[in-house]
């Protein structure tokens, strides 16, 4: 069996890295960050070294510490409301962020990249809006948080680096400020990691 | 007392993401009623009043099962092996479910979004074909990667997982782009042996309700 404690690869205002850090947090994880970032030397993520060592993506990582950790939950115990999870995870995870991350945005005439990015986000948050009403209580999904409002948060916060006019969208906005508040958002927040530029540390 | 309906999926023949869901319907042998939803036709058959209310993401798949609907793919797929759990989608081991999820992950949220119709539209046409090549072949360079420790007979060892059912439409894919699968040896022999089996072969795009005359197996 292994010592140590968990290693997280992470960059400060990387969405992706922002979801598992609040997974941890809320699961009581203590792990070591190593920062990778993602515009430095030309991107370290491109590095062979982190190639060979980055072993999970994403929500893969959260539904493994939920099966190996299973307490505090991230995912309802009744299969109908943990699919409405993993649909509002996916359509985030998968629907709005790959299509605004760094390296799209690369590929995109540099005129455009701020269009292309809100034109992804706006998209998906039109949706989210709507499904929203079915499915949301206190948070995302009923009254306890789940994987979903890890995955809303640093994609609210995305928009709002984006200046994404979020007023078409009261349930998206008013479920990221009741989740900001909770300690597990606040501590794993960009503006407070280890990598964080002092310009921008809270 | 309610009367019990099949499920109904609303499928493109040719969406990636819509053979996903028909693979793991036919693998679990869960009967169902396709509504096919044409991408092109009348502009988008997704972007109707009734589709979007249905799922407003405007995109197949979409399952009605057990009086809820659910989108996204995945979503879906891990619904089904909650409520249906034989046979398995996914293996016992959290660490090998891990690997499984990743790898569905890396296609369904890495690849297939980029190279969807609705985000090719708002590339210059010139650039669409090149645009997609590039997204798949970032995928698959680091999907071959991961698959030499993943993979046995299939992605995740010698089983038939969510993994695969994710690998197959990708590659087709890859094949309508034109993308020379020579350098992905392991993507290219694990979607073979899949292409074999029966489920993957009754749920084809050749082969479904919506599929062209001209296109037809």
């Amino acid at each position: 069996m292994q010592a140590g404690k968990p290693i997280l690869y992470s960059y400060f205002r990387s969405s992706c890295s922002w979801r598992v850090r609040i997974a941890l947090a809320l699961k009581g994880i203590d792990y070591e960050t190593v920062p990778i970032n993602l515009i430095k030397d030309g991107g370290q993520q491109f590095s062979k070294d982190f190639q060979a060592l980055n072993p999970m993506k994403q929500l893969a990582i959260i539904e493994y510490l939920e099966e190996t950790r299973p307490t505090p939950r991230l995912l309802p115990q009744d299969p109908k409301k943990r699919a409405s999870v993993r649909m509002i995870s996916d359509l985030i995870a998968g629907g709005i962020q790959p299509l605004q991350n760094l390296s799209v945005l690369k590929q995109v005439e540099e005129k455009f990249q701020l269009t292309w990015a809100q034109n992804a986000i706006i998209s998906g948050f039109n949706a989210l809006e709507q499904i929203l009403q079915s499915t949301a209580g206190t948070y995302c999904v009923g009254d306890e948080v789940t994987m979903a409002d890890l995955c809303l948060v640093p994609q609210v916060a995305n928009a709002e680096r984006f200046k994404v006019d979020c007023t078409p969208y009261p349930t998206i906005s008013s479920i990221n400020k009741r989740l900001l508040v909770l300690e597990a958002f606040q501590v794993t927040h960009p503006c407070r990691q280890p990598d964080t530029p002092t310009e921008l540390r809270a």
